[in-house]
Formats: C-alpha cells, structure tokens, sequence
C-alpha cells in the first residue's frame, strides 16, 4: 500500500496520458471509421475494393506491429516527423497508429449498423430521388449510428485499453510504462496494479453504462 | 443434489488444472555456480541486437560477450560442456531478470555503476570499454563530445550512457544541456540516428564499433573516449559464490591468452580498438 | 440488406456522376499510393540490398519460421485454455447455485475489463515471487492471454446456452433428464454450434494478441521479424515489417474466413434451433463477424 502512495503522482500522470490519447484517437477513429464506411458502400468499385483492403489489412495486423512500425519505420526510417521534440513526436506517432488501427473497427461495426438499416428506407430515400451521399448522410447513417452506440461503446472501451501498448511505439509516459518501471524499483506490487485497474474501470464503465443508455432510448424502433 | 455437488466440484477442478497447466516451475539452486556444478546447465543472458557484442544468428547470439559467456560458464562447470539457454537481455530488462531468476547470469555490455550495485552483484570486469559519439558520416557539427550541448542524443532504456553527458560526475561525466530521446534499445537508437530522429548516439566504444561495421559510410565515430566503462558479469545479488568463481574464470582467461584472441576475432577490424593487454583490476564480489 | 441497394440502376446522369467519381477517386488513390511510394523511394526502401535477406533460405529457417512457431505456440496453449477458462466459468454463470454465480460473473467482468498488456506485465512480474526464480515470459503471456480471452468467451457460452429455446430444456426435463443430462445431452450440442463462429472470431483476437508478447521478450514472430533482423540485416526494417505484416494478415484472414464458413453453415443447417450468436459488442448481422472486438 505504501508503495502505491509513494508512486501514486507518477501513475496518475501516466494514466492521463492514456485518458489524452483515448480522447484524440477515439475522434479520430470515428472520423476515419465514417470515411471508410463511406468508401465501402460508395457505388464505385475502386472506393469499395480500397476501404475493404484497409479495413482487412488493418484489423488483422496485431496493434503491437503498427504501433512500432509507425514509431521505428515510418519515423525513423521514412522520416515522418511531428514534431521536434522526442516525445511529442511520439505521442503523434502513437496517436496516428491507434487512430489508424481503431478506425478500422469502428468501420466495420458501422457498417454491420448500415446492414441492419430496411430495405424500404434506402427505396424511398431513392424514390424521393436523394442522392447517394445525401441518403447516405440523411437517411441510413443517422439509423445506423443509432443501432451501434452499443457496440461502438465497446470499440470505444476496447481502444482505452489498447492505449496501454502506446510503450510499443516508443511513447514512455503512459501508464503500462509506468508501471513496469515501478516494478523495477519496487518489484512487484500488488497495491500499485490494482490502483491502476480500478483507475480503468472508472474511465471504461461509465462509457459502457453511458452508450448502452443511449443505445436504448435512441434505439429506432421497428 | 448431488449431480450440481459434482458439477461444482468438476467446475474447481478444472480451473485449478488449467491454472497450474499454465503454470510450472523448476528446482533451485543456492548459486549459479552449484547449478553448473551439479546440472551443468544455464540460461545466459545477452544482447540479441549488438553486432560485435551479441547478435543473434541462427539459433543462438554471436559476439565478443557472448565468446567470454562461453569461457566462464564453461569454467564454472570444471570443464565440461554445458547445456546453454540463451535469453535476450536488453537493457532495461537486465535488474528485472537477475532478480526473477529469469536468467541465472548476464553478459550484456553491463556497465558496473554504484547504482547498479545495490541491486545486482558484478564479477569482474572483464574488460573495459570507453564511451564515445557516434554521429551521422555527413554531419560536421559534431566533432568533440562537448559539442553535444543542445543536440538530441538517444537515451535507450535502461542504459546509462546518456547520464555521462547530461549529469555533473559522479554519475555522470559532462553535465551538458542535451535533449534525450527515447528508444527501447541501441539498434534502435541507430535507427534513429539514420533516420534524422536524433544528432548522436552516445555509449561504448565496442558497442558504437559494432554497428559502424555494419554500415559502412554511413555513419562516423568521434574517437574521442571519455569515460571508463567497467564491464562487468551480473549475478543475483548476493551470490558472492559464483561471483568469485567468475573472477576466477576470468582471471585465467587473461592469462592464457583466449581474452586477447576472442577481442581481435570481434574487434580487430575496428579503427582505435586494441585488445586488453592485462587484467582490470576486480571490483570485489559484495 | 445488400449495400447495392443504397444507388439506382444509374440512368445517363447517374452514370456520368458515378464515371466521374470513379476517376476522381482513381486518380485520389494513385496520387496516395505514388506518394507513399516515392516517400519510401527517396529512403531507398525498394533497394534490392535490402531485400535480399527474404530470399534466402537462412532468414527464413532461422528468424522467422522459430518466431512464427513461438506465436503459434502461444496462441495454441492459450487457445487451449481460453476454451477451459471460458467453459467452465460461462457454465458456472448459469449455475443454480447464486454464489457460484456470482463469483464467477465478478472474475469474469473483471478480466475483461483489465487492459490486457497491464495483466501480462503484472503476471510476468508476479510469477517469479510466487513460483521461485524462471523464465515466466511464455508462462505470463499465455496467462494473460487466457484470462482475458477466457473471460470473453465465458460470456460466448453464457450466450450460446442461453440462445437455445426454453422450450428444449422444458422438453428435455419433461422425459425425465437429470439437470446434468439436460445440459450435456440438449443445451451444449445445440449452443457449441451457435457459438462457434463468435469462438473463432475471438480466437483470431487472442492470435493477434500474442504479438504483446514482444514487449515482455518472449521470442514470437514480431521479436524474430522486427527487432532481430533488422539488428542482423542493418536497414531491412521496412521490409521485415512487411513480411511479417503479411504473415499475421494471411493467418488471421484465414481464422477469419473459417468463421465466416462456420456461420454460414450454421445458418443452413437443421442441426440446432438457434441461430449463430453474435460476439460480445457485435452487431447482429451475417457477416458482422471478423476480427472479433479489437
């Protein structure tokens, strides 16, 4: 227990930051998730065949391999570079494969919700003579948000966790480093992991409480 | 009532069966030295990344620590041929491994440091190295170690080199305002450095020499050393045992001419090396 | 829903938006592929030198098929008892008895909500104070590993069980089965069918999992492919990269692949009386499953 109120300042720092990066890469990934979607139903060939090889290259890469091929290869050996500062430039680093990796999912998940959108709604949307994009955006994705807050809930908690591999891609601030570096002074502390895993729980349920609220009183009713 | 009794028991049965399934362990020794006595086996820790040092190569490392590792821990057993594991040891797994009894002894470009040894007993040196630049062949900024002032310079987990640079002595050396940059290791600190992600790597001489050999042109050495760099063997803390059994061992590797010879098989190649010509004086197994 | 459905059969206009959009877009993905291309030109990343290490026989033999075989044995030994883990508590939640059913509901929602890489560095850190000085890598990972993916598949079953009608088990005590028989003779047949592709899908989650091992130093394909060829062969981490990534992309796609097959077959059969269930956090839907959550 002491040892967990010895180091409590440094494993709260380090866990900011894994609550920083979960913030601007689950943006992004949304963002980018939206775009694929788009792209994988898009009427053209070429868009569809690209956002189903993303999409199928990514999520079956281990996030471990395209933490640290953005940190060792497209920075160091392609020179991709942030920011001057090291570990800024890292944090960006981390921040661009997390997003990258996430957004596949969030895509997938998406478009399984597209899938659960009738028929009838994508005709009629037709029939009123929308356009592809504007169906799109007016019609099918505002449903199929709808049908996977839930589950987008779960990308969401999936990805806090997966910030903790952030050490794979040379960014040595967030908690998962933290901690093997306090276990190297201290050996290990019980105390210290269970601090930090309540600290998760804290940030990862509410998420899961907050999307499965919302996924039932926005639920489309059918 | 009885059918759930079994289920339940089945269910505590079949937990606890996965659970040590995925479990084991081995019997223990008191020291590394009684294991080679008596088992004639070992997991030796080294570099899986140095070239020069230990590199990896097929199903075991190669390289100058990892020639000395075969010498002493052959010694230790009286002679006979032993059974070797070799585990990767980076450098910041080197403390964390020692006391695990993930490995039973490291050669590793492991500088013996007072800090160190609170946590880790040190046989020998046996050998001694000295900290020097390496910087990209076209950069002409750098030429002397103080110009590393302002320049960004790689800090690999759990080395100590950087220290000599930015910190006053005793543990450093220079006490210059120069920014760090991260990485897990020194391959990956040259990585960097090729890659314009930093101005300096910043450690051994031996180290630098075996990855300048691998690029030739690319990159240069300043040839300035500034520091010495005890090498030492590590054991757990405390095997004071084996710690004399080492120095031993390492003693008469000096004296029978195969320290020189394994040194000119890794080093001879490299500009401004030259091969150990006595002992270095013991740092006494506490 | 087919996607198709979301754009008419074009008319002339419709047919000149989508011509134009497909040329844009060619040209967009051209210019971004060149890009990369040339970015990864300049560094010299297409240099044959560099290459040259793939096509010898050695790097294969010694760096990444014993790499390939530490994931697979990971992936394997945890696999294995993932499904154990999952078995038994998924049954235990469905226990009659409310102690056991608690507990394990407590242990598993809180190793499904363990950020996995902290559990693998606390197990590896744990172990040696528990079982005396060792080698705990493979041991942690495979630990780690089970606990967590073990606990997502305990919920798997818990679905699958509870997918099969009441009308089954009904029926089934109704002729005089045991609660044991009920279970092993009607329930499991008809929610293993159920289960399996969410089972697959999850498994492709662990297998990718395995490469969290290369934090911990256990000798797995991404420690043999990315940090020691690259270390062995100076420059080649651009390509190792790739050639790895390719290895893990086709092994997973192939898991993936087997799950699809396995839900369609699923879907067709007269086998059971439910319908394949869908991963925790999936969306139900036929080819929703994949890679599994993350």
């Amino acid at each position: 227990m002491d040892d967990l109120i010895k180091y409590a300042p440094a494993l709260l720092a380090g866990f900011l930051e894994n609550v920083k990066l979960s913030l601007i890469c689950g943006a992004l990934a949304l963002v980018l998730g939206t775009i694929l979607v788009s792209a994988r139903v898009a009427p053209t060939p070429v868009l569809r065949a690209a956002g189903t090889l993303y999409v199928n290259i990514v999520r079956n890469t281990p996030l471990t391999l395209v933490l640290a091929f953005s940190s060792l290869g497209l920075s160091d050996t392609i020179g991709l570079i942030f920011s001057d500062t090291p570990s800024t430039n890292s944090f960006w680093l981390v921040v661009l494969g997390l997003s990258a990796y996430t957004g596949a999912f969030v895509c997938e998940t998406l478009r399984a919700g597209i899938n659960t959108v009738p028929l009838g709604q994508a005709e009629a949307a037709r029939a009123i003579g929308l356009t592809f994009l504007q169906s799109l955006r007016l019609i099918i994705l505002p449903q199929a948000f709808r049908t996977v807050i839930a589950p987008l809930g779960s990308v969401m908690i999936a990805m806090i966790k997966n910030s903790t591999v952030a050490i794979a891609g040379g960014y040595l601030m967030e908690s998962a480093f933290v901690m093997k570096d306090t276990f190297d002074d201290t050996g290990v502390s019980i105390p210290i992991f269970i601090g930090l895993v309540i600290a998760f729980m804290v940030v990862t349920m509410p998420v899961g409480f907050l999307t499965n609220r919302l996924a039932s009183r926005l639920a489309v009713v059918r | 009532m009885r059918a759930r009794r079994v289920w339940a028991a089945l269910a505590v049965a079949a937990t606890a069966a996965s659970l040590t399934a995925c479990g084991g362990g081995d019997e223990s020794y008191s020291s590394v030295a009684e294991k080679l006595e008596k088992a004639h086996k070992v997991v030796v820790g080294t570099k899986w990344d140095q070239p020069g040092l230990g590199l990896k190569k097929g199903s075991e490392p190669e390289g100058f620590d990892v020639d000395v590792a075969k010498y002493v821990v052959k010694e230790l057993a009286g002679g006979k041929d032993v059974d070797i594991t070799w585990k990767e040891s980076a450098s910041s797994n080197r403390e964390a491994f020692l006391a695990n009894g993930t490995v039973d002894i490291i050669f590793a470009s492991y500088s013996i440091t007072e800090s160190r040894k609170e946590k880790v007993t040190f046989g020998g040196p046996y050998v001694l190295a000295h900290q020097d630049v390496m910087v990209r062949s076209d950069d002409s900024a750098i030429s002397k170690p103080t110009d590393l002032a302002g320049k960004r310079i790689c800090q690999a987990a759990g080395s100590n080199s950087y220290k000599r640079i930015t910190d006053p002595p005793p543990d450093g050396e220079l006490n210059l305002d120069a920014q760090l940059v991260g990485a897990a290791t020194y391959s990956e600190c040259v990585s960097k450095l090729g890659g314009n992600n930093l101005d300096a790597v910043t450690t051994d001489d031996l180290i630098l020499a075996g990855f300048a050999g691998q690029a030739p042109g690319k990159f240069k050495i300043l040839g300035q050393p500034f520091t010495d760099e005890k090498y030492g063997v590590g054991l757990k803390k405390g095997d004071t045992k084996t710690c004399e059994a080492v120095n031993a061992a390492i003693g008469k590797m000096y004296q029978d001419g195969t320290m020189q010879q394994i040194f000119t098989k890794w080093f001879g190649q490299a500009q401004g090396l030259k091969a150990p010509t006595g002992v270095p004086t013991f740092e006494g197994c506490s | 829903m087919s996607t198709n459905v979301l754009f008419d059969a074009p008319g002339p206009r419709g047919k000149l938006r989508n011509a134009v959009l497909t040329v844009l877009s060619v040209v967009v993905l051209a210019a971004a592929v060149y890009y990369v291309y040339a970015r990864f030109d300049a560094k010299g990343q297409w240099d044959g030198e560099i290459w040259k290490p793939f096509l010898d026989a050695s790097t294969w033999t010694e760096y990444i098929i014993p790499g390939l075989l530490g994931t697979l044995k990971a992936a394997g030994l945890g696999a294995i008892c993932a499904l154990i883990f999952g078995a038994v508590f998924g049954l235990a939640r469905l226990s009659d008895h409310r102690w056991l059913r608690v507990v394990a509901g407590a242990i598993v929602e809180t190793f499904r909500a363990i950020p996995l890489l902290l559990l693998i560095f606390f197990l590896f850190y744990l172990a040696p104070s528990v079982f005396g000085g060792g080698d705990y890598s493979l041991v942690a990972l495979v630990a780690g590993l089970t606990l967590y993916n073990g606990s997502v598949l305990a919920e798997v079953v818990r679905a699958g069980i509870r997918a099969v009608p009441p009308g089954q088990a009904e029926a089934a005590q109704a002729i005089g089965l045991r609660k044991s028989q009920v279970m092993r003779l009607v329930l499991l047949p008809q929610g293993v069918t159920a289960m399996m592709p969410a089972i697959v899908s999850q498994l492709v989650v662990l297998l990718k999992d395995t490469a969290l091992g290369y934090i911990i130093a256990y000798v797995d394909l991404l420690n043999m492919g990315f940090k020691l060829i690259p270390a062995v062969y100076f420059g080649s981490l651009i390509p190792a990269a790739i050639v790895i990534g390719v290895i893990y992309v086709g092994l997973n796609m192939s898991l993936s692949a087997l799950a699809n097959w396995l839900e369609r077959r699923t879907r067709r059969s007269h086998r059971t009386a439910v319908q394949p269930i869908i991963p925790p956090g999936g969306v139900g839907e036929p080819e929703a499953t994949g890679a599994g959550v993350v």
